[in-house]
């Protein structure tokens, strides 16, 4: 702590905080709003933060019902918000699970084996790693296309395709997994190889174990990641009904049919357990991040 | 796993164990079916896919068959997964970038002419007028042919397709329909074949006759077709991919032909590509090295202020501070693409209110490049606040005591103490996000798709896109989906990044 302060350091902290509510303000804004804007009837309202008659109408569609105006008409629920959410989940919760699976193997492998071409994977994967999908996507489009043909769940249009292609992007999580069992201490296996066990049973019973939050980091990560995955998902996903969340909720503000209330409604509706879900893991995000980039 | 069957057979065990027996039947009917997928996709020509499977079949063979290569056995879905849809499309792409593979040149050499050869015509020769009768729901066909009067058996509108002519025998009802009832009955009957007693068939010809159709074309021995019509030939253009007439002209559809260089040399020579592309690349740039410039700006203030110790509720603003970060970026994306609106969005009203304006954010070029710098500031800040955060924290607090002595300020703190230390580790992750922002696909693409387009591009191109979703658009959007010269563009891009990712490395002196 600095032992020498000027005395115009009081009037800094206060200047500080004013600035920082005052950044907040313009931050936090957009977020506001549209919180705000979920709740006033009609697409096309304007008017103060606080709405002024607030009306459920957005809520209701979002959430799948029929919702009457007060001059009598039904209006439907313009997409199934909840069907896409549910998609969302899916796809990225299976593709998740099976990242969390196979980049812990490997990243067991990475760390403890030794075997040839060790280094030039690891590091090609990495750099491989750095070319966006968006620009493959044509050869990914024929890749699944081909395979449709023989494999009904792997063809365009199906989960599965977007559940395996998620598969390509495990080199980041390999290199975090690798990380930390890189700080936890070899010789607990090599006595439990010594009792007899095998390699496998040493990685299952000791490694495993010992590895949980790093697991859960990832599969975090990896869900966030999913979820939020957009490039891939439009190509390979064509029809209303088996759209992820991401794919579907630019439908609501194309020009001909612009839906902002309802819009406003459904993102807060899935935007808000995946914003809770990140703010509560962030903490052990921040971890990773800088130790990653700085290590190695 | 054969010899671990020969070995538990060895060791007196008898039959191997289930477990064995299990892994055996599951590895086997797995290579059957792979090698089902590569027999199967080499007949159909995919030779790429049907090498790819190959190379993951027989790798996979190798790794876990052999007891040499236990330690690949962890590594390897994982390596597998990355080949297949990472490397593999890559590579894919850069040789789709060779070819002229687009809309109009979709399909392989033979597709194309099974094409051709399928396509027919209504020969004159054949041309019969017809009357048609009704028997209650059902209708029957009559021809005067030169072999005599032919009819068909009564028949149901969209019913059978393929009917069969047979001399009449009876006197022909007097009544056939007027043409009125004809014209009703048009569609059902286009979708007829009559079929005559000599084989050939017959269809609906205008309203009044069936003709006979014939092939357009006939295939030679060297693979070139001659118009039935004309006695014309049309050889095989194998330099632009098309069947070609005569006098030039070009014959649709073509089939897909390596142009070596030529998607390359169009980028650099032809104008109505150059200038979109140029100016798209120098955007993108500008775009990359300002988000990077901004958000670094923005994240190391707020860093260095949360670190300070005389601030309270550094957990409050801290959480406060990350919301843009954990907000889904679809979500928020489409959250400004909604405020920025000209008419409705409440962005416009608020400056109309306070300054009077509303800016055409979504059709000036200018605004809308300063919309996306400031909506991808606001995205991209918390991340670099979080690095900095973390970085701030291992400087030595004793460097800020001893310049606090010295009497300096918060800005020569930050400038030649704070600055200096951690250039070092942000550089790699700061060149990082240069390639992440230098392919920012989702942001461009929900946010403006691109717009206001370029004046005078031959191809879909905005102003406001990025070299990303410029490929994307030349490659799907649109009639004019040309994959080859996205395939060339993309693998410029690869190289690029290819190059960061290179340089990136080289600074973080990575440790394996």
């Amino acid at each position: 702590m600095a032992i020498v302060r000027s005395h115009s350091t009081r009037y800094r902290v206060w200047a500080t905080h004013a600035g920082l509510v005052a950044f907040l303000g313009i931050i936090l804004f957009p977020l506001l709003m549209v919180i705000s804007i979920s709740f006033r009837a009609g697409n096309f309202a304007t008017g103060s933060l606080l709405p002024d008659n607030p009306s459920l109408e957005h809520w209701a569609l979002a959430l799948g019902f029929n919702y009457t105006l007060p001059d009598g008409t039904v209006v439907e629920p313009p997409f199934p918000v909840l069907l896409w959410l549910w998609n969302s989940i899916k796809v990225a919760t299976i593709s998740s699970v099976l990242i969390l699976l196979l980049s812990t193997t490997s990243a067991y492998a990475f760390a403890r084996l030794r075997f040839a071409g060790k280094a030039p994977l690891l590091k090609s994967m990495l750099i491989f790693q750095m070319f966006p999908p968006v620009l493959s996507l044509v050869a990914i489009y024929a890749l699944f296309d081909q395979l449709g043909q023989y494999v009904d769940w792997l063809g365009i249009n199906s989960h599965g395709a977007l559940i395996v292609a998620s598969l390509g992007g495990m080199a980041l999580h390999i290199w975090t997994i690798k990380g930390y069992f890189d700080t936890l201490d070899k010789s607990l296996e090599e006595a439990a190889i010594i009792d007899g066990a095998t390699t496998w049973q040493a990685f299952l019973y000791i490694l495993l174990p010992l590895s949980v939050p790093i697991l859960a980091v990832v599969f975090i990560l990896a869900f966030i990641t999913t979820i939020t995955e957009y490039p891939m998902a439009s190509v390979l996903l064509l029809d209303v009904d088996q759209l992820t969340l991401a794919v579907g909720a630019q439908q609501y503000l194309y020009e001909q049919n612009y839906l902002w209330g309802d819009f406003a409604a459904a993102a807060v509706l899935s935007g808000f357990p995946i914003t809770l879900v990140f703010l509560y893991c962030q903490r052990w995000l921040v971890g990773g991040l800088t130790s990653g980039g700085v290590k190695g | 796993m054969s010899s671990y069957v020969l070995r538990s057979f060895a060791n007196g065990k008898g039959f191997p164990n289930l477990k064995i027996g299990f892994k055996l039947v599951a590895g086997l009917s797995l290579a059957l079916f792979g090698l089902y997928l590569v027999v199967a996709l080499y007949a159909q020509q995919q030779i790429a896919f049907a090498l790819l499977v190959l190379l993951v079949l027989s790798s996979a063979g190798y790794v876990y068959l052999n007891r040499r290569a236990y330690a690949h056995r962890y590594a390897y879905p994982a390596i597998a997964g990355m080949g297949v849809f990472v490397i593999f499309p890559l590579l894919y792409t850069v040789g789709i970038g060779f070819t002229n593979y687009s809309a109009s040149n979709l399909l392989d050499l033979e597709r194309v002419q099974a094409y051709h050869l399928s396509q027919s015509y209504q020969s004159d020769a054949g041309r019969f007028p017809f009357r048609l009768h009704a028997e209650g729901d059902r209708y029957s066909i009559t021809l005067d042919t030169p072999d005599g009067r032919l009819s068909t058996k009564p028949f149901i509108p969209d019913g059978e397709k393929l009917l069969t002519l047979a001399p009449q025998t009876e006197a022909e009802a007097a009544d056939a329909l007027a043409m009125r009832e004809v014209i009703k009955l048009r569609g059902a009957l286009s979708e007829l074949t009559l079929q005559l007693p000599g084989g050939d068939e017959l269809r609906l010809s205008g309203l009044r006759d069936f003709a006979a159709r014939l092939p357009v074309y006939s295939l030679q021995q060297d693979g070139s077709l001659v118009d039935n019509r004309s006695g014309e030939r049309l050889t095989i253009n194998y330099d632009e991919g098309f069947y070609q007439r005569a006098d030039g002209e070009l014959v649709p559809p073509g089939f897909v032909v390596g142009i070596g260089f030529d998607n390359y040399l169009k980028v650099v020579t032809d104008s109505s590509i150059r200038g979109p592309f140029l100016e798209i690349f120098i955007w993108t740039l500008v775009f990359a090295g300002g988000t990077v410039a901004f958000t670094l700006a923005v994240g190391l203030v707020l860093a260095s202020l949360l670190q300070w110790d005389l601030m309270r509720g550094k957990a409050l603003y801290r959480t406060l501070l990350i919301l843009p970060y954990a907000v889904p970026a679809f979500i928020s994306i489409l959250v400004f693409k909604g405020l920025f609106n000209q008419n409705f969005g409440e962005i416009n009203l608020v400056l109309q209110n306070l300054f009077g304006i509303s800016p055409d954010w979504f059709s000036d070029p200018a605004m809308a490049r300063t919309m996306i710098l400031a909506v991808n500031t606001w995205l991209g800040y918390p991340y670099m606040m979080l690095l900095c955060m973390g970085l701030l924290q291992s400087i030595p607090q004793d460097l800020y005591e001893a310049s606090a002595m010295d009497g300096a300020g918060p800005l020569d703190n930050l400038f030649k103490i704070t600055l200096p230390l951690i250039i070092k580790p942000l550089t790699p992750l700061l060149i990082a996000c240069f390639a992440f922002n230098f392919n920012n696909f989702v942001l461009i693409t929900l946010l403006t798709g691109g717009s206001p387009d370029i004046i005078g591009a031959s191809t879909p191109a905005g102003t406001t896109d990025l070299l990303v979703s410029y490929t994307y658009r030349i490659a799907f959007q649109d009639s004019g989906q040309n994959f080859g010269l996205a395939a060339a563009i993309a693998t410029m891009i690869f190289l690029l990044v290819g190059g960061l990712s290179l340089l990136k490395m080289r600074l973080g002196k990575m440790e394996v």
